[in-house]
């Protein structure tokens, strides 16, 4: 059984998938999609927990020997990105039933298909991460792209529809370019496993093929991260997506994007060919620095808060690439570990948005106006996932920052530390405008607004909490984050 | 000679430039996803293109010694269109039901009716 948890890991959600859809409407749907996933995040949690104390697994699908079949590999950097997943994907599919399903566009009896395209989508994000299968890898981030096209366009607002059909375009585009890069490098190589690949390609590394192939995936893969200006599918998408799967979409899909980029960077085409030869760091540095900016300074305008998170989201993406461009294990150890802080600081504030919007009907700024008395746990938890956002210690956001800012003296770029400095402050303005709203505006007359429901007070609470419990505890985000970004630059694992 | 030798490889590009222009200058969602249509299946003739040998076969064992094709790409492939016909169908069904709640296909149209909605 425990030799098994790679295939495990995917299998579990795969299978439940369309068990959910064959249950009536209803509990028991609900009830099968969140067992499967916590059995996810269990799963993931007892692989972290062999690699760090065992090292990397292999696992080869149906016995077949590498390189000819399928072979899952998880070391540290994969066993930390599946507890990511996994753990949002559990907290999320706990978020209460009843509430989730008022906001769907869909008929009662159609709700079990929604938990089928949430478990489908689990399982695609958990495939891109388990896999060591360069082909696997676009099998499964296509099964959890066109799940999340779906998930996204049963948001009520109309415009949910148009936000699907442009991610479906952007992603189909994106993948699309993936699946060249792959087929170039087998065309070069005659192998399609990672480790394999990383053998083979330095023999060929001078070609104009290699060189296609790596621009192809590094072009396929910023579309899926949403990397500064390749994100224009994402705040819309997340805008008006229903507030869990926003949540859900916002804490994974992208950081699960970042680490296929990671994962051919570093271990596919090398650290000497990506960085040296090619120069990428030359073109992310620029690019995640304007993304910072920009979509800061945009998401300070927004009145659409979930649309503001949204933007906020490029931001921090732009962070984490800023970390992947310094070429260094403090930078990549930020990077990781912003992976981790920014999936729950983002998962906690949507889901304390989805609890505004439930009690208010919308995400929007002037309808929040008073709230912070009328729901004081909700906009506690909101305030604590903004602190977060900002960097300020003692929360898990300040972790990474801290990282990212040595990593950046470190190489002697005092200009690029003072503007990850900068721009925190601008995430001080677009937090407070919410802030200030919620708490000091006076709330319209006759309006009565309640607190919250515990079914969605308490997911939220368990991610906000987490917050607070991984700034001070740095062991599992920032300790297994160094571990990996060791193992990514082939140092000591 | 260089260039008829790699004729497979320019009709795949010249099909997916076609079908990335499609994507961007048209205004029509559904033409959009034609277009995209044309955009995948131009790298399914890169697969199968790349698994062609000269002279060789289809890979099935005969007594003879004969050059076989590789195989593995067109396996591949058979996963990358059923993706295509799997992302077609779900944006043909967005596009159904874009036009019903807009009343519109046409992308300019619909930018409008939302700013619209926004004011």
């Amino acid at each position: 059984m425990i030799a098994h948890l790679p295939a495990l890991q995917v299998v579990i959600p795969l299978v439940s998938a369309p068990l959910c859809a064959l249950l009536p409407a209803g509990r028991p749907a609900w009830l099968a999609a969140m067992t499967a996933s916590w059995l996810a995040f269990l799963i993931a949690a007892l692989l972290l927990y062999q690699v760090l104390a065992h090292g990397p697994i292999s696992y080869l699908m149906g016995g077949w020997p590498v390189p000819w079949g399928i072979e899952y590999r998880v070391d540290a950097l994969n066993a930390y990105m599946l507890l990511i997943v996994a753990a949002i994907g559990a907290i999320v599919a706990s978020f209460g039933r009843t509430v989730v399903e008022q906001r769907l566009s869909l008929p009662v009896n159609k709700h079990p298909w929604f938990y089928t395209a949430y478990l489908l989508c689990l399982t695609g994000l958990l495939g891109i991460t388990v896999t060591g299968d360069a082909f696997n890898v676009f099998v499964f981030l296509e099964i959890s792209a066109l799940s999340s096209y779906a998930l996204i366009s049963v948001g009520r607002d109309r415009r949910a529809l148009v936000a699907a059909y442009q991610y479906l375009v952007m992603g189909t585009v994106g993948a699309t370019f993936i699946l060249i890069g792959i087929g170039l490098l087998y065309v070069m190589t005659g192998t399609l496993n990672m480790g394999d690949l990383a053998a083979r390609l330095p023999a060929v590394s001078g070609t104009r093929t290699v060189r296609a192939a790596f621009a192809f995936l590094t072009v396929g893969t910023a579309i899926k991260l949403a990397l500064f200006p390749l994100h224009l599918w994402l705040p819309n998408a997340y805008a008006y997506a229903p507030s869990p799967v926003a949540a859900f979409l916002a804490a994974t899909a992208t950081k699960v994007a970042i680490y296929v980029m990671l994962r051919f960077f570093f271990t596919v085409f090398g650290v000497q060919f990506s960085f040296e030869t090619m120069q990428l760091d030359k073109i992310l540095l620029p690019l995640s620095l304007v993304g910072i900016v920009s979509a800061s300074l945009v998401a300070i305008f927004q009145t659409n808060v979930k649309r503001m998170l949204a933007y906020s989201s490029v931001a921090q993406i732009g962070y984490m690439m800023l970390g992947v461009s310094l070429v260094s294990v403090a930078g990549l150890t930020a990077s990781i570990s912003h992976l981790f802080n920014h999936a729950l600081i983002k998962g906690s504030l949507f889901m304390a948005l989805g609890c505004v919007s439930y009690r208010v009907g919308a995400a929007r700024l002037e309808r929040m106006a008073g709230v912070g008395r009328s729901m004081p746990w909700t906009m506690g938890a909101f305030v604590i996932g903004g602190l977060s956002l900002i960097g300020v210690p003692l929360t898990a956001g300040f972790v990474s920052k801290w990282y990212l800012i040595v990593g950046a003296l470190e190489k002697g770029w005092w200009p690029v530390a003072v503007l990850v400095l900068a721009t925190s402050l601008l995430a001080v303005v677009y937090i407070w405008r919410v802030v200030e709203v919620a708490y000091f505006k006076p709330a319209p007359e006759g309006l009565k607004v309640r607190e919250a429901p515990l079914a969605l007070l308490i997911p939220t609470w368990a991610l906000a909490l987490a917050n607070l419990y991984f700034g001070l505890d740095t062991s599992l985000n920032a300790g297994v984050a160094r571990l990996a970004a060791q193992g990514l630059l082939g140092g000591a694992p | 000679m260089q260039i008829l030798g790699h004729f497979n490889y320019w009709i795949f590009i010249i099909l997916m430039m076609c079908g990335f222009y499609m994507v961007i200058a048209s205004d029509n969602l559904i033409k959009k996803l034609v277009g995209l249509g044309i955009f995948q299946t131009s790298v399914f003739i890169l697969y199968i293109s790349m698994g062609k040998i000269t002279g060789g076969t289809a890979p099935i064992v005969i007594d003879k010694a004969v050059v076989y094709s590789n195989p593995l790409p067109h396996v591949l492939i058979l996963t990358a269109i059923v993706v295509g016909v799997a992302t077609t169908s779900l944006g043909l069904a967005l596009v159904v039901r874009i036009q019903e709640a807009y009343g519109t296909i046409e992308a300019d149209e619909i930018l409008a009716q939302d700013r619209d909605d926004s004011l």
